[in-house]
């Protein structure tokens, strides 16, 4: 009844689903919804019923007063945390899912800044304030502030991962239904905050795939992939005075470095990844590695999170050495061409 | 302590000596006063400035959410009134409403004693809440704050240019009084206790004050703490949060929300505590489960300095360690549910009177309920992604905040007003304002809600991007408008009271506690003799209360107005 009523007058009381996350997520809504509906009336009974019965001057029986009573209060414990605990375990499975992508999730990079969302698809193809995705493609977005803590959020696809200066997060989706949707940004980040957002277009594959070949419309053409970028700033900076295909007393070698375990002066040890990369980059002294001085300049406020991304992307392209090492970075080069897609 | 005192003294008594309000009339006696009376006064007259103030903020909230692209406000002006009405609501209004206040004023009479324990502390407590009170102010004429009050770095500490630093030093320096208060009534409720007064004969509302004295003096330190550091990295550069200096930006957030998620528990469990006293005195019946209330008032205290990383979910925090503040916030939801069904079943059997501050209490149970039901959304890890800073937060803590804390606050104010003032208020217009407040409340926030849910997000200025929240933002607005309305009447007729309204003798309502078996207004010493307490709190005799005709009941009833005109 009231459903038809509120769409009479174009009031929404759901928000679209278009992701796979959709319809998990509103069976958990409407069954909390359904327990706060319930455990409103019983009580909003309870009060109303008593005080009608026993309003002053009203005849009621109001002897043998009791002041406590061991099963109701235990009823009134028990239950609660029986619901508590179902519905911790119901929401934290769903969670978990929108925190693990899977493997062989399609990577876009999102960058915030004041005020302006930036997406970078594997092929080069820039677009700000706008995405474009296909239907039926798990998608990974590997996200980075510029500056202050900004929020991707798309309620249609039911996901929202706050996006913070200085170290990636991700969040990931899998499109279902092609339109139009709002993107926004939910972590207030200044003047602009509401004006910091857009559509993510949901396409089917084969839509998407001709979007990304003519580069979209009103998209900045790819005229370079990332990996291009990436060795142009390279070279650009003279990475290679001193990163050179095998470790010198200069630098350590960056070919296969990503998956590689590298070990620093301080004794630690950590896998080479992306968020490993950006701090050697801005940061090389925070964990210098080991067997080497304080030698390479600092880039932090140089290189803007776009060119440390490039730079990654182009180090991961590197691939092996000329001597054969570890298997991951075969792997490592493998997935390097792969980003050329 | 016999319950016949009420009805016969208040007819006959030899002229009365001064009261606290008569003891002095100079400014002076007023700025320099250790009366926990007075000085509660002087809190209840600046709270409710910075409440006007606040009050005013979110009416210019909502009316430039009426278009999609705003009204009058540049998104400039806009950010800075969003962050003046949560600062000032918080750190100046709800923090100190009810303990600064009500609990100032009760707290000794509730315990039999002359005054708090340290009577120049809860000065010094006043003139620090005022001097931060005018910094936030002042940084307000300079320009304002632009950053929520949530000031989350590195938006703060690096990149906004508003009058962060004063507006931060003004928040510290609040703390300062609100631990001042917290000291007081923990010493007072510990050693100043009448003979006889147990700790478990002690009214609920002292529970409540006492358990939220013990968040405010473990957690305010804290956030005093981080406010210094965001200070430091502001003004010296020292890198805390901002990974541009070395820091990490989620730091502040757990720091912040450390002493924040508690400091929500310093502003409800007050008024939890004065609905205990509401539900007995207009049932006429012992609370039901005494202990349980009391225990499940010391638990949520307790539980909730470990759930304040549920305001992490999507901040970047482990997911392991967001499943360990999901489940224990879904703990705090069981205290909570305890005390709802202990009062509900208070009334149960009791002699129901519908005054004005029963219906605050009814009023009140309704939408805490709300609000913490749907706390239970965002205690869920699942559902909080999509609703953690949207309308739906926004809806949620109002119904917490305003709906719980600012109606027992206008319940309370309305039980104890004659005790306080020594005058009735006209109770049909306080009736009618409980309602007003309960329907503009309802119409502003239910439909925020829904709004949430669709994806408004919070701090939006402008949602030209998604125009189909329009309707539910008029329906909001029009709910604020009532709201207004519903606040601004008891203004009218409480004011009104003061002068002509009946005179309120001892005990207007029949009610239990040391509190009423004095004159009203009190005088300074608060009891000539110090009372000895020989039986339980609430010990309401319903079956008794059905035969009795209290002043309040003859008002209500209009016989008083007969018998004047005879």
């Amino acid at each position: 009844m009231l459903s038809l009523h509120l769409a009479q007058f174009n009031l929404p009381f759901q928000p679209e689903q278009a992701s796979e996350f959709a319809k998990p997520y509103d069976d958990l809504f409407w069954a909390t919804t359904g327990l706060t509906v319930f455990f409103t009336l019983v009580v909003v009974a309870m009060l109303t019923v008593f005080c009608i019965r026993y309003r002053h001057g009203r005849k009621a029986d109001r002897s043998n007063q009791l002041t406590s009573h061991m099963m109701l209060e235990a009823t009134w414990t028990v239950v609660p945390f029986v619901l508590g605990v179902f519905m911790f375990f119901w929401a934290a499975k769903l969670f978990v899912d929108q925190r693990v992508p899977p493997k062989d999730a399609m990577e876009l990079y999102v960058i915030g800044k004041q005020w302006m969302w930036h997406i970078q698809h594997p092929n080069g193809v820039r677009e700000n304030q706008q995405m474009h995705v296909p239907t039926g493609k798990p998608i990974k977005l590997i996200m980075i502030s510029q500056d202050v803590i900004h929020s991707f959020f798309i309620p249609a696809f039911r996901i929202k991962q706050d996006v913070i200066p200085g170290r990636y997060t991700v969040q990931w989706f899998t499109a279902t239904k092609p339109g139009k949707y709002a993107i926004f940004c939910a972590e207030y980040c200044g003047a602009k905050h509401s004006e910091m957002g857009g559509y993510v277009y949901v396409l089917s594959p084969a839509e998407y795939r001709a979007w990304l070949a003519t580069g979209g419309e009103k998209v900045v053409a790819a005229k370079q992939t990332p990996v291009e970028i990436g060795k142009e700033l390279w070279d650009r900076y003279r990475c290679q005075t001193c990163h050179v295909e095998t470790d010198t007393v200069y630098g350590p070698s960056v070919h296969g470095l990503v998956g590689k375990t590298r070990k620093f002066t301080d004794g630690s040890s950590a896998v080479a990844d992306r968020e490993y990369i950006r701090e050697a980059i801005l940061d090389p002294y925070k964990r210098l590695n080991e067997g080497y001085g304080k030698t390479m300049p600092e880039y932090k406020g140089e290189l803007n999170e776009e060119q440390v991304l490039a730079l990654y992307e182009y180090i991961r392209s590197l691939g092996a050495p000329p001597t054969p090492s570890a298997p991951t970075v075969a792997s490592a080069s493998k997935s390097g061409s792969g980003g050329n897609l | 302590m016999s319950a016949t005192v009420v009805g016969k003294a208040e007819v006959e008594r030899p002229e009365p000596g001064p009261n606290y309000l008569t003891n002095g009339q100079t400014i002076a006696s007023w700025l320099l006063t250790k009366d926990h009376k007075r000085i509660a006064m002087l809190y209840l007259i600046s709270i409710s400035v910075f409440f006007a103030i606040g009050g005013f903020a979110a009416s210019l909230i909502r009316a430039e959410l009426i278009s999609p692209r705003g009204v009058m406000l540049e998104s400039e002006t806009y950010n800075r009134v969003f962050s003046l009405h949560g600062i000032v609501m918080v750190f100046f209004f709800l923090v100190p409403s009810i303990p600064a206040t009500l609990g100032n004023f009760l707290v000794p009479m509730m315990v039999g004693a002359r005054d708090l324990a340290f009577p120049r502390l809860n000065l010094l407590s006043w003139y620090i809440y005022v001097a931060g009170g005018i910094l936030m102010i002042l940084a307000m004429c300079m320009g304002g704050v632009d950053t929520g009050w949530t000031f989350y770095t590195p938006y703060s500490s690096l990149y906004s240019n508003s009058q962060v630093t004063l507006a931060v030093f003004a928040a510290f320096l609040a703390g300062f009084s609100s631990i001042f208060t917290g000291v007081n009534f923990i010493v007072t409720i510990h050693r100043m206790r009448a003979p006889g007064m147990t700790w478990f004969r002690l009214p609920l509302f002292v529970w409540a004050h006492y358990a939220t004295s013990v968040i405010i003096i473990l957690g305010t330190p804290v956030v005093a703490i981080t406010l210094l550091m965001l200070f430091g990295e502001r003004v010296l550069k020292l890198g805390f949060f901002s990974p541009e200096l070395g820091g990490d930006p989620v730091l502040f957030q757990h720091l912040f929300w450390f002493y924040s998620h508690p400091a929500v528990y310093i502003m409800i469990l007050p008024g939890m505590g004065v609905i205990s006293e509401l539900i007995t005195c207009f049932s006429r019946r012992r609370i039901f489960g005494y202990e349980f209330v009391a225990f499940s008032t010391l638990a949520i205290a307790g539980l909730g300095f470990l759930v304040w990383g549920h305001h992490l979910f999507v901040s970047g925090q482990s997911m392991y360690q967001g499943m360990v503040f999901s489940i224990i916030t879904f703990l705090v939801g069981v205290p909570s549910a305890i005390k709802v069904f202990n009062w509900a079943t208070t009334i149960y059997k009791g002699s129901v009177r519908l005054q004005t501050p029963m219906l605050y209490a009814l009023g009140f149970i309704g939408l805490f309920l709300i609000g913490g039901l749907t706390g239970l959304y965002l205690a869920s890890m699942a559902t909080d992604i999509m609703l953690t800073d949207t309308y739906f937060v926004v809806a949620h803590f109002h119904f917490v905040m305003v709906g719980g804390a600012v109606m027992a606050m206008m319940g309370g104010l309305h039980f104890w007003w004659p005790k306080i003032t020594g005058r009735m208020y006209p109770d049909n217009w306080g009736k009618l304002s409980a309602a007003i407040i309960f329907i503009g409340f309802n119409l502003t926030f239910l439909p925020q809600f829904v709004v949430g849910y669709l994806g408004m997000p919070r701090r939006y200025h402008y949602y030209f991007l998604w125009p189909e929240f329009q309707p539910y933002h008029l329906l909001s607005t029009a709910g604020a408008t009532v709201l207004a309305v519903g606040y601004l009447l008891p203004v009218c007729y409480l004011m009104w009271s003061l002068k002509y309204g009946k005179k309120a003798g001892d005990n207007p309502w029949g009610a239990k506690g040391l509190e009423w078996q004095t004159s009203s207004p009190p005088p300074t010493e608060n009891f000539p003799v110090v009372p000895v307490v020989t039986e339980e709190a609430y010990n309401y005799d319903p079956e008794l209360a059905e035969k009795e005709e209290t002043l309040a009941d003859k008002l209500e009833h209009g016989l008083e107005a007969k018998e004047d005109e005879k």
